[in-house]
């Protein structure tokens, strides 16, 4: 019975070459960009290379100093001073290190000018993140007691500046006016890693401004405070949560603010509120999903519809093949159950397309250098989750149209 | 074998009602070959479709095969048309997207039967009506005489005690249709399968047992033939 529904199945998607088609596009383009828009999540906010670690780390990204009675506000990462004064001296995480953003620096090499992002970064900062070192290996403190004058580089920056695969340890860079020496040579990460990721990572006493010594809150470092293990998160939260209330306020000129406020966010959360909702209210997560969840909704009722529309007037137009087997012996039961399986069919060609589509962009993506050392994958869980969800759609689809179709009497049906 | 009591067919619309049948009593035999005649639009195919539970009546009772139809379920009525009764119609009904081979193991789709199995007995079928060269291809593959031949395969794969036939010679030439007569009178001959024929050939009609006349619905004669 199944080889005579994939026979008609395939038979009818050949004849009717623009209803398969626009089936086969609504359902398969739906599917990809799911799939596409979730490898870009993944690739965002997993735990991917470097941060391996992402699932036990919360981070300091942001802080405001407000003066809610006259209004202003100073917003931004935060200075060393601040970080050293009330984050390091939390107790209960386990690690914690700092980076500033990343800024950006023009130099020269190998003929060429390179625009590189570059940060400075604690010893702690290696630690935390996993780095894959091909040559070299990261510095330490003994490194910043000694004022030693190192950096470290990614691979394709050793590869623009010091040639293909040519070793770069123990040679020299000019960054920012500064000699610097070469004492490693790591794995790449892409730029949407938005706190570690950097084409030079510099020891932070090379800062020429030593904002060690800068007392104020607002700076340009970013802190990331590692835990034991993820249940320890909340803990360290509660404790900063502790901390910031005390924290004395600073006067800066005529601005006085009245309120500091900080807090230690997972990476999502860190991202979401800074990205789409600014740092108000710590609904922000609610937020993305009830926003992300109307947007897919909306995104796949539209194939959904779609089909629902199509398979009714194709279902109409095999009245007469509806009405031969109601002759011959099918019950409306029969029926509904033969074109449902149909659309189940069509569903899967459909999602087997999306996989293909999706796959094929992400390899174009990965490949483009659009976004460099991007590492996008499929998520086969969503593929799963989609192509159950499209099989769903389909069955709704097929369902009602065919019961309707089965209810008509046989001589009608037969009638065409 | 069939046996219609008081059937009457009323078809409605909003402003209209028309009497398809009226009062119409029948009864068929085990084995008889019977032939229905009248004019375009007296109810042949109207009664024909009443026999095969294709359409139900407005009024009456119908027996076939000794049970009484009239209640039947959806599931119940497909079951026994399926098991009872083959169908050929004028115009082949085939499905077009389906091999020959495809559309006459149709009936045994709707039964226990292994995929095997019903390509034999398709197969069988076919070989029959002198289709057995025939099978892969598709209907629009074949003349209309092939094509009748192949909705007789369909009509007897599932052995059915009746066949119920609407004009199947109606759209073919004498030679093509004196064919398909012989192969129905085969059927009823060697295999006594019940049938019921609807034609507007008089010279068919007189080579069944028994022939009946429509008029405006209501049935007008019925005449035996020694054959």
């Amino acid at each position: 019975m199944l080889t005579n529904y994939l026979k008609i199945t395939l038979a009818v998607m050949q004849r009717r070459k623009m209803f398969t088609f626009i089936t086969l596009f609504g359902i398969s383009m739906t599917l990809s960009i799911l799939i596409v828009l979730t490898a870009f999540y993944e690739h965002i906010f997993s735990a991917n290379y470097p941060e391996v670690n992402r699932e036990r780390c919360l981070y300091a990204t942001l802080l405001e100093e407000q003066n809610t009675k006259e209004g202003g506000m100073r917003r931004g990462p935060m200075s060393l001073y601040y970080i050293n004064n009330y984050i390091k001296t939390l107790k209960t995480p386990e690690k914690i290190a700092y980076s500033t953003v990343p800024n950006t620096v023009n130099i020269y090499g190998n003929g060429k000018k390179l625009r590189l992002f570059f940060k400075y970064t604690d010893p702690v900062f290696w630690e935390i993140t996993q780095f894959e070192f091909l040559e070299g290996k990261p510095y330490t403190q003994r490194d910043i007691d000694n004022n030693e004058q190192v950096a470290i580089i990614n691979t394709e920056t050793r590869d623009d500046y010091f040639g293909k695969g040519v070793p770069a340890v123990g040679k020299n860079m000019e960054i920012n006016g500064q000699n610097l020496k070469v004492t490693g040579v790591v794995r790449g990460c892409p730029i949407t890693r938005l706190v570690v990721a950097a084409d030079v990572y510099l020891p932070y006493h090379l800062q020429k401004k030593a904002s060690e010594e800068v007392k104020e809150y607002n700076g340009g470092y970013t802190a990331i405070v590692m835990a034991k293990t993820p249940a320890d998160l909340p803990k360290i939260q509660q404790e900063y949560a502790e901390v910031v209330p005390r924290i004395p306020l600073l006067t800066y000129g005529g601005f006085k603010p009245d309120r500091l406020n900080a807090g230690l966010s997972t990476y999502f959360d860190s991202i979401v509120r800074d990205m789409f909702f600014g740092s108000g209210g710590g609904s922000a997560r609610a937020r993305f999903y009830l926003f992300v969840a109307i947007f897919a909704l909306l995104f796949m009722s539209l194939p959904a519809i779609n089909l629902v529309n199509i398979n009714i007037s194709r279902i109409l137009e095999r009245a007469s093949e509806i009405g031969i087997r109601k002759a011959f012996g099918a019950s409306a039961q029969k029926l509904v159950t033969q074109f449902v399986i149909e659309n189940i069919i069509l569903t899967l060609f459909g999602g087997l397309l999306a996989i293909l589509i999706s796959g094929a962009f992400i390899w174009w993506f990965n490949g483009s250098h659009l976004i460099p050392y991007a590492d996008l994958g499929i998520n086969w869980t969503v593929v799963t989750i989609a192509l159950a969800l499209s099989l769903v759609f389909g069955l709704m689809s097929g369902v009602y149209p065919a019961w309707r179709m089965s209810r008509l009497p046989a001589v009608e049906a037969l009638k065409g | 074998m069939i046996y219609l009591s008081n059937i009457e067919k009323v078809y409605r619309t909003e402003t209209v009602e028309t009497l398809a049948l009226n009062n119409i009593s029948l009864s068929i035999e085990k084995g008889e070959f019977l032939s229905i005649m009248g004019p375009s639009g007296c109810g042949k195919s109207t009664l024909l479709n009443i026999m095969g539970l294709l359409d139900e009546p407005t009024k009456g009772t119908i027996k076939l095969d000794a049970q009484e139809i009239n209640d039947f379920s959806d599931k119940k009525l497909s079951r026994f048309r399926n098991r009872k009764i083959g169908f050929i119609f004028q115009s082949y009904h085939l499905i077009n997207d389906l091999p020959v081979l495809d559309n006459v193991e149709l009936p045994l789709l709707y039964r226990d039967v292994s995929s095997a199995e019903r390509r034999r007995l398709a197969a069988a079928a076919l070989e029959k009506v002198g289709l057995a060269n025939r099978m892969k291809h598709y209907p629009s593959q074949l003349s209309g005489g092939q094509k009748q031949r192949v909705a007789i395969a369909r009509a007897i794969v599932g052995q059915p005690e009746i066949i119920l036939a609407d004009e199947p010679t109606g759209n073919l030439d004498s030679a093509m249709g004196n064919e398909i007569m012989e192969i129905l009178e085969n059927l009823n001959r060697a295999d006594h399968t019940t049938i019921v024929m609807v034609t507007h050939d008089e010279n068919m009609a007189r080579r069944t047992h028994r022939l009946v006349r429509l008029f405006d619905g209501s049935l007008v004669s019925s005449n035996t033939f020694v054959n």
